[in-house]
């Protein structure tokens, strides 16, 4: 009976894969061969399930509900305008990407002949260049935003990518090649409603003494899915900070993998997701040190409520080359109803014998003494809730970067809009 | 300020009360009335601090008999916001640390839910700013300390502060100060009781509970209570203080073992 529960259900994803295939457009443009890869990689891997340990608490039904197809966008729904200090690029431009903007000092497009060379190159590094969410995006991205990065960039590059019609899908692509010594702020804004699929996969190179400061914002409603994926390889005294934050997919899974390749760098991942009603939201990060002297200082927080579910996964990989590493990582929940449901894992292999590395994870519920303590200061119950919850929220809210602010991830993050 | 003409704010009568399957509150009659400052005194355990729980309405404690009559209404009917509202204030003897919750913004919400039951204007940003900046006089305290999360990092002395801050703001009716003085060292306890001294008026009553005499020699109150077992054994005026303070607390013992027998 199970056999043929999960033969019918095997026979079911094919058919998505094979459907979704067959709806895309043929190959073209400057990824072509990349989506032949992509493709042909597709048709052979069946879709991850939850008997892969990866997987094992994301149910891709969510997914498997839609039937995407690639689409020329033409909304830009609820955007505010970009603050002055913000240089604003819509991935999903029919169009040139930059539609006749110069681009900041500091950053140029790579040509082609570097883009063949490199694009890939950190996926490979991170060891995820076969990765189910991976080859999806490789199938069906048409191109890339690809860039260098050469000094200290000003302003902050938004990058903005809304699946707002039902039914389609929006690939996004983006290559990061920061020299040595550069500095960049990236703002990654990706909306998504109704019946649509976001697809994100980016990787970033981080030359010695660079620094990427990087926030993704990931906001869907309804039936829509995201799938992420950031590749970051940090060369040493390079400096990596990147904060998520994502709510209101029916299904988002976020999988950010950093390798500090000779150790010697900095990484700071910082995380908040929400699920409320039945969304299932993930995060699958991996930080691997590859050399001595390496820092991570990770913190991820979640909140469940309603029927929500939230997933974390954080694996740590510390080597015999990488001694003296400095790591912490810490996982923090809020469990808001019953039937929520919160599973949060660290997952540390550490063979180097000198090294500090410290991890943690709590779960609970709001506190009846925060609680009392503003109720007896006149504060209902449910302003109190949820003031505790935005105080909750704020910790990782306030580290995006400062061009967050305008798109309101506090008030849209807790439904305060 | 004992007045016989004045109004009854807080009238308590048999109170009893448990927490979880331990019965802490074993009959408390106390009457307290405009202008006067109320002081119960006892050694830990007697039941003080569960008492201004109860009166504040903390969900661990259930109340099993008696009744509490808060300007002739059932105190005890009504939610802990709403008798904060109607301007009951307790003053935490550990103030609560809130990490990403603004002080300031959180001093706002509190004082305006106060202003509307009132009747008065909600303060927006800029006009809540004045109100906290002069109020702020009352209790010697840094403006610095409105920016922080509510009590995050705050010393004890600076955590008692910000009680007397937000008694200021809400303008209660009946305070009930929940050792106050604990962990403060002589200047804080100066600084702090001079506040509680600012804000008492013929209007409003104060209930100070203290371990200490201390307290009492920067705050004069017109009542002392003593309480042991659950009960308010004995009641006097600022002289009680005294004796106690010279006695000790063993007679309250002997006179709670013979109470207990009978």
């Amino acid at each position: 009976m199970v056999a043929a529960m999960s033969n019918s259900a095997a026979v079911a994803a094919s058919t998505w894969v094979t459907t979704f295939l067959e709806r895309l457009p043929a190959p073209a443009g400057e990824l072509e061969a990349v989506q032949w890869r992509g493709r042909e990689a597709l048709s052979r891997q069946p879709l991850p399930s939850r008997r892969q340990e990866d997987w094992r608490f994301t149910d891709l039904a969510p997914l498997t509900a839609l039937a995407p197809v690639l689409a020329p966008s033409s909304a830009q729904v609820g955007w505010p305008e970009p603050a002055a200090d913000v240089f604003r690029l819509w991935l999903d431009a029919p169009d040139d990407l930059l539609n006749g903007q110069s681009l900041p000092a500091g950053l140029s497009i790579l040509s082609s002949d570097e883009v063949q060379q490199a694009l890939g190159h950190t996926l490979a590094a991170c060891n995820c260049e076969q990765h189910w969410p991976v080859e999806l995006n490789q199938a069906s991205a048409t191109r890339v935003l690809a860039l260098r990065v050469s000094g200290a960039v000003v302003p902050t590059l938004e990058l903005v990518s809304q699946a707002a019609e039902d039914g389609v899908m929006r690939p996004v692509r983006v290559l990061l090649l920061l020299e040595e010594k550069a500095s960049l702020k990236v703002l990654q804004i990706q909306l998504g409603s109704g019946c649509s699929l976001s697809s994100l996969v980016m990787e970033a190179h981080l030359g010695r003494e660079s620094t990427l400061r990087h926030g993704l914002l990931a906001l869907g409603e309804g039936q829509a899915c995201f799938l992420g994926h950031l590749a970051v390889e940090q060369e040493p005294r390079s400096q990596l900070e990147s904060v998520w934050a994502s709510h209101g997919w029916a299904l988002s899974r976020f999988e950010p993998r950093v390798v500090q390749v000779d150790g010697e760098a900095t990484t700071s991942l910082k995380a908040l997701q929400l699920a409320d009603g039945q969304q299932l939201v993930d995060t699958h990060s991996r930080v691997e040190f590859r050399g001595p002297e390496g820092q991570l200082d990770q913190l991820h927080k979640a909140i469940a409520d309603d029927r929500g579910r939230s997933v974390f996964n954080g694996a740590v990989r510390v080597p015999r080359a990488a001694q003296r590493t400095n790591a912490s990582q810490l996982s923090r929940n809020l469990l808001l109803s019953n039937q929520a449901r919160i599973d949060t894992k660290p997952e540390l292999e550490i063979v180097a014998d000198d090294v500090r590395c410290a991890h943690g994870a709590t779960v609970s519920r709001l506190q009846t003494d925060e609680l009392f303590y503003l109720q007896s200061r006149g504060l209902s119950a449910s302003v109190a809730a949820g003031l505790l919850k935005r105080g909750f929220c704020e910790e990782v809210l306030r580290a995006l970067p400062a061009a967050a602010a305008a798109w309101r991830p506090l008030q849209r993050m807790l439904g305060e809009d | 300020m004992i007045r016989p003409d004045a109004d009854t704010l807080l009238e308590i009568v048999d109170l009893q009360a448990r927490v979880e399957d331990k019965p802490i509150l074993k009959g408390v009659n106390l009457t307290i009335k405009a202008g006067e400052i109320h002081a119960v005194m006892g050694r830990n355990g007697s039941g003080k601090s569960t008492l201004s729980k109860v009166l504040a309405g903390h969900p661990a404690y259930t109340v099993t008999g008696g009744s509490v009559r808060y300007r002739g209404a059932d105190l005890l009917d009504l939610e802990p916001e709403q008798r904060a509202r109607l301007g009951l204030f307790l003053g935490f003897q550990y103030p609560v640390e809130i990490p990403g919750v603004s002080n300031l913004e959180f001093l706002r919400v509190s004082t305006n839910a106060r202003r509307m039951e009132k009747g008065e204007e909600e303060l927006d940003t800029f006009a809540f700013e004045d109100l906290v900046r002069e109020r702020l006089q009352v209790v010697q305290m840094d403006p610095a300390f409105l920016e922080r999360s509510v009590n995050e990092g705050f010393s004890g002395g600076e955590k008692k502060r910000n009680e007397i801050l937000q008694m200021a703001l809400l303008d209660p009716l009946v305070a009930i100060l929940d050792e106050t003085d604990s962990g403060l060292d002589i200047d804080a306890l100066r600084i702090v009781a001079g506040g509680v001294n600012h804000l008492a008026s013929p209007e409003n009553a104060t209930l100070l509970i203290t371990h200490y005499q201390r307290l009492l020699d920067v705050i004069t109150p017109d009542y002392v209570h003593v309480m042991a077992g659950g009960r308010i054994l004995r009641t006097g005026g600022k002289e009680l203080a005294l004796e106690l303070e010279d006695r000790g607390y063993d007679w309250v013992d002997q006179e709670l073992a013979v109470l207990e027998v009978a």
